[in-house]
């Protein structure tokens, strides 16, 4: 084969590989990808049985404790409207009322059940102590 | 003080500025004083940083809470290694430390290379003055650390628990490192440009910039993957956290540049290719700097809410374009002198090695922004968890280990079946063993068995070269194997050190194959004698503990944890103390209760080896002390309220100590049960193990070569690019 003709084929076919690729990730990422919502809209649209990635706040006087499980109900950032949820396992440092949170759930009933391993606390900052004042 | 930090800053702006304008004009109107000058702006930008620097670690360090980032990050009783560090945890301090090294780096290189490319180094000091200037420009009108109050508090609030780790001494500064000197390389590659002497001279004389960034912002990436290991809800080692990511990519983009540099030192090719590279991974860490600080994605190693959002996009926008033009404006000089000769040889290896990491690099950065991308594309913010991440990356690196294994033994050019069959025969059948003697048992992970194969490969063709080398140095010398091996690692550093990378992050990738695909993860409620089973082994939650830390004669932490007892077949082959832990205020009327409701931290306990970890983190169930704490509450305000203004603080703080005590011996006496997290994690101590080797190597590699040898070494260079360029010319 003439050295051009080389050169052109191994261009098409990176070129092929490069647009396969570019297509299974958009693909793959559209299909696993869960819905980020706050717990307005998913009070308004959740459906039974499909993931949705749950950002808003812990609501204050919400959390309870039963064993490894918990039950605690996450809050519009800005809004009132808040949902009920349950989760098992071992919880961040960071959590507590008043926090925002982030967590995949799914709707059971009335409730919506965490995850495993899904419930990450964002601090206010890791670096300010946002809402803390020095004494 | 924050006077002389303040002036300090606004002077480094406004010598970063005279200096960007100093350099270009002694560049253009070829007049040596103006670059020289423009030079020692750069030195002066380092001082006046340094100065700032050092005026705002003595306010940390004597606890002057009249600075308010003092006052909001340190106290009295934080440590004084931690109120060192509490300096960079504050979105300022880290920009000011951001400024320090990039001036410092910039001072560094410029002094090596005041002699040399005297074209090409005024536009990159201009280039770096750039950057300095930016984020002194910050730092003056954004986010100042010398920010005063008139009424300065008698107590901080504490650098935040979380960030009480060892990591955060030298996990911040090395990534910051590394951030900063890749935009060395960054800065010559955009000097060579413009004035369009684009042969391997400034490759030559920014190489060892660009492996020390490698190198640091590796170890920062390790250091933190390490500190991240060792936190509760952090994710392990990796989580594919946005801010995880934004270190990783320039690193990656870093370890192409490396390796295609090469190409262009040897062969004259893929300038293009470099020049794209070395642009692409200076904007990268720039882009990390940003995520941290922007809040545009969600990550829970971000800063809280920042106005620099704006200034980062256009800055990066600006260098985007930038180099897009000069790529584009200079594909004339950026010709490749030779063309590939055949698929079968290094150059395609190193090659397809650097498609592999540059679409590794893009499909973590699509992944990262994808919620931005689905939410411009669809309206909807959607999220995607780290199994996707691990779809696209654990083909692509198992990938790029196979690589690892072949570059290094594969001919130049084009390779022949002797070749082939010399420098593969055994590898091949290190790899096939390892395949064969491991899927009985690793069967159901398909890929991790590809990896432990790969690495087994990977490790014969290292081990084979190092065999080799010192088989003939020995033959020509008759030194000893340890003698002859370090003189031929001595002699040959650059290669040697590379292989010892390699072998490195085989190891490495190993322990991550191992430990993600063979974890094993329980959360048990247990009370104190009960005993659960993981992966064989047999814990028992033995007891209760409870200790009250002070220090500087103040309160420091509450830790409630406990004992657990590791058994294999019966028999004690561990013990665990984990704990958690509670950070009471000092104020001396502060009730008990605010101790339990601020911030916590869990100590988490590690019984590592070669073969696994047992990690384990501890929740105790603190209601059942809800009593308690509410009848020391209740004493200690009626007797605020009976002393009224004749409080004694000394007093109060000797009985609230007693309370605490009291709630301790409470806890440990009559314990409630307590939550564990209980991992069994295969060969992590693997992966620690291969950073620790890959870094070794870098080492190597970027050690200086004796003196001889780097005159002949920097010569044959300068000659080799001089004619280079002749020929380009011709």
């Amino acid at each position: 084969m003439d050295p051009s003709r080389k050169r052109k084929t191994r261009l098409v076919v990176a070129l092929a590989a490069a647009v396969l690729l570019a297509a299974a990730l958009v693909y793959t990422s559209f299909n696993t990808s869960s819905e980020a919502v706050d717990p307005g809209r998913l009070m308004a649209s959740a459906v039974v049985g499909r993931s949705y990635e749950l950002t808003g706040k812990v609501a204050n006087d919400s959390v309870s404790r039963s064993g490894r499980t918990m039950e605690f109900r996450v809050r519009d950032r800005e809004g009132a409207a808040s949902v009920p949820v349950r989760y098992t396992g071992a919880v961040p440092d960071p959590f507590r009322e008043g926090r925002e949170v982030i967590i995949t759930v799914r709707k059971e009933g009335a409730v919506f059940v965490g995850e495993k391993d899904s419930l990450v606390t964002k601090c206010p900052s890791k670096y300010e102590t946002a809402g803390e004042t020095p004494s | 003080m924050e006077g002389l930090g303040r002036a300090c800053l606004v002077l480094a702006l406004l010598v970063a500025l005279y200096g960007v304008g100093a350099s270009v004009y002694g560049a253009r109107a070829r007049r040596r004083e103006w670059v020289a000058s423009g030079r020692r702006a750069v030195y002066a930008v380092f001082a006046l940083a340094a100065v700032a620097f050092g005026v705002l670690e003595y306010a940390f360090l004597t606890s002057d809470f009249s600075f308010t980032v003092v006052a909001t990050h340190s106290s009295t009783t934080t440590p004084w290694y931690y109120q060192a560090a509490a300096a960079w945890s504050s979105q300022e301090g880290s920009l000011l430390l951001w400024l320090l090294l990039l001036s410092m780096w910039s001072s560094l290189v410029l002094f090596i290379t005041r002699r040399r490319m005297r074209d090409v180094t005024p536009y990159a000091t201009a280039c770096l003055l750039v950057f300095a200037g930016f984020f002194a420009a910050l730092l003056v009108f954004s986010a100042s650390p010398f920010a005063v109050t008139a009424t300065p508090v008698a107590e901080g609030t504490g650098l935040q628990p979380l960030l009480r780790n060892p990591g955060m001494l030298a996990h911040p500064v090395f990534l910051y490192s590394g951030y900063t000197l890749f935009t060395i390389p960054f800065a010559f590659a955009v000097g060579a440009l413009i004035v369009r002497r684009v042969d391997a001279e400034w490759i030559a004389a920014t190489r060892r910039f660009a492996l020390a960034a490698w190198l640091f912002l590796g170890i920062g990436v390790l250091l933190g993957s390490r500190w991240s290991y060792t936190e509760l809800g952090w994710g392990g080692y990796w989580a594919w956290d946005p801010v995880e990511n934004a270190s990783l990519l320039p690193w990656l983009t870093g370890t192409a540049f490396l390796h295609s540099v090469m190409i262009q030192e040897r062969r004259g090719m893929l300038k293009v290719w470099n020049a794209s590279l070395i642009l692409g991974t200076g904007i990268l860490a720039i882009l990390g700097t940003f995520l941290v600080r922007s809040g545009i994605l969600d990550s829970i190693h971000a800063f809280g809410a920042s106005t620099l959002g704006v200034p980062f996009v256009v800055f990066i926008g600006v260098l985007i374009l930038g180099s897009a033009y000069l790529v584009v404006s200079r594909q004339d000089a950026l010709r490749a002198e030779h063309r590939l000769d055949s698929l079968l040889s290094r150059e395609a290896v190193f090659l397809f090695n650097n498609i592999v990491l540059v679409a590794l690099t893009f499909v973590i950065l699509f992944l990262t922004f994808f919620p931005l991308i689905a939410e411009a594309l669809t309206g909807t913010k959607r999220a995607i968890g780290p199994p996707v991440f691990d779809k696209f990356a654990v083909p692509l690196t198992l990938v790029l280990v196979l690589l690892s294994g072949i570059g290094p033994v594969i001919a130049w050019r084009k390779a022949n079946a002797e070749n082939v069959r010399r420098n593969f025969r055994l590898p091949i059948a290190a790899g096939v063993v390892a395949l064969l003697a491991l899927a009985p048992f690793t069967y159901e992970k398909p890929l991790a068995l590809l990896m432990f194969a790969a690495g087994a490969f990977v490790l014969g063709t290292i081990g084979q070269e190092f065999w080799r080398g010192v088989g003939a140095r020995r033959a020509m010398t008759s030194e000893s194997a340890p003698v002859a091996l370090v003189s031929l690692v001595g002699r040959n550093r650059r290669r040697y050190g590379g292989y010892t990378i390699h072998a490195g992050m085989a190891l490495l990738f190993v322990g991550v194959a191992a430990s993600s695909a063979f974890q094993d993860a329980t959360d048990e409620r247990l009370s104190p004698g009960q005993t659960v089973s993981i992966s064989g082994y047999d814990v028992t939650y033995e007891r209760p503990t409870g200790e009250l830390l002070v220090r500087n004669g103040r309160l420091e932490r509450l830790e409630f944890g406990a004992v657990l007892v590791v058994r294999k077949d019966g028999e004690r082959v561990g013990t665990l103390r984990p704990n958690r832990g509670y950070y009471p205020t000092n104020t001396p009327n502060a009730p008990i209760r605010a101790a339990f409701e601020g911030e916590a931290t869990s100590e988490v306990a590690l019984d590592a080896g070669l073969r696994q970890d047992i990690w384990t983190a501890v929740s105790p169930e603190l209601a059942v002390l809800d009593t308690e704490i509410r009848n020391r509450d209740s004493v200690l305000v009626a007797a605020a309220q009976k002393a009224g203004t004749n409080l004694d603080p000394v007093r109060f703080a000797q009985l609230r100590r007693v309370y605490f005590e009291q709630i301790l011996k409470r806890y440990t006496d009559n314990p409630p049960p307590a939550t564990f997290r209980l991992i069994v994690s295969p060969m992590v101590t693997w992966i620690w193990l291969g950073a620790i080797l890959t870094f070794f190597g870098g080492l190597i590699a970027l050690w200086p070569a004796a003196r001889g040898d780097r005159a002949v070494s920097r010569a044959t260079a300068g000659y080799a690019s001089r004619v280079a360029r002749e020929l380009g010319r011709a």
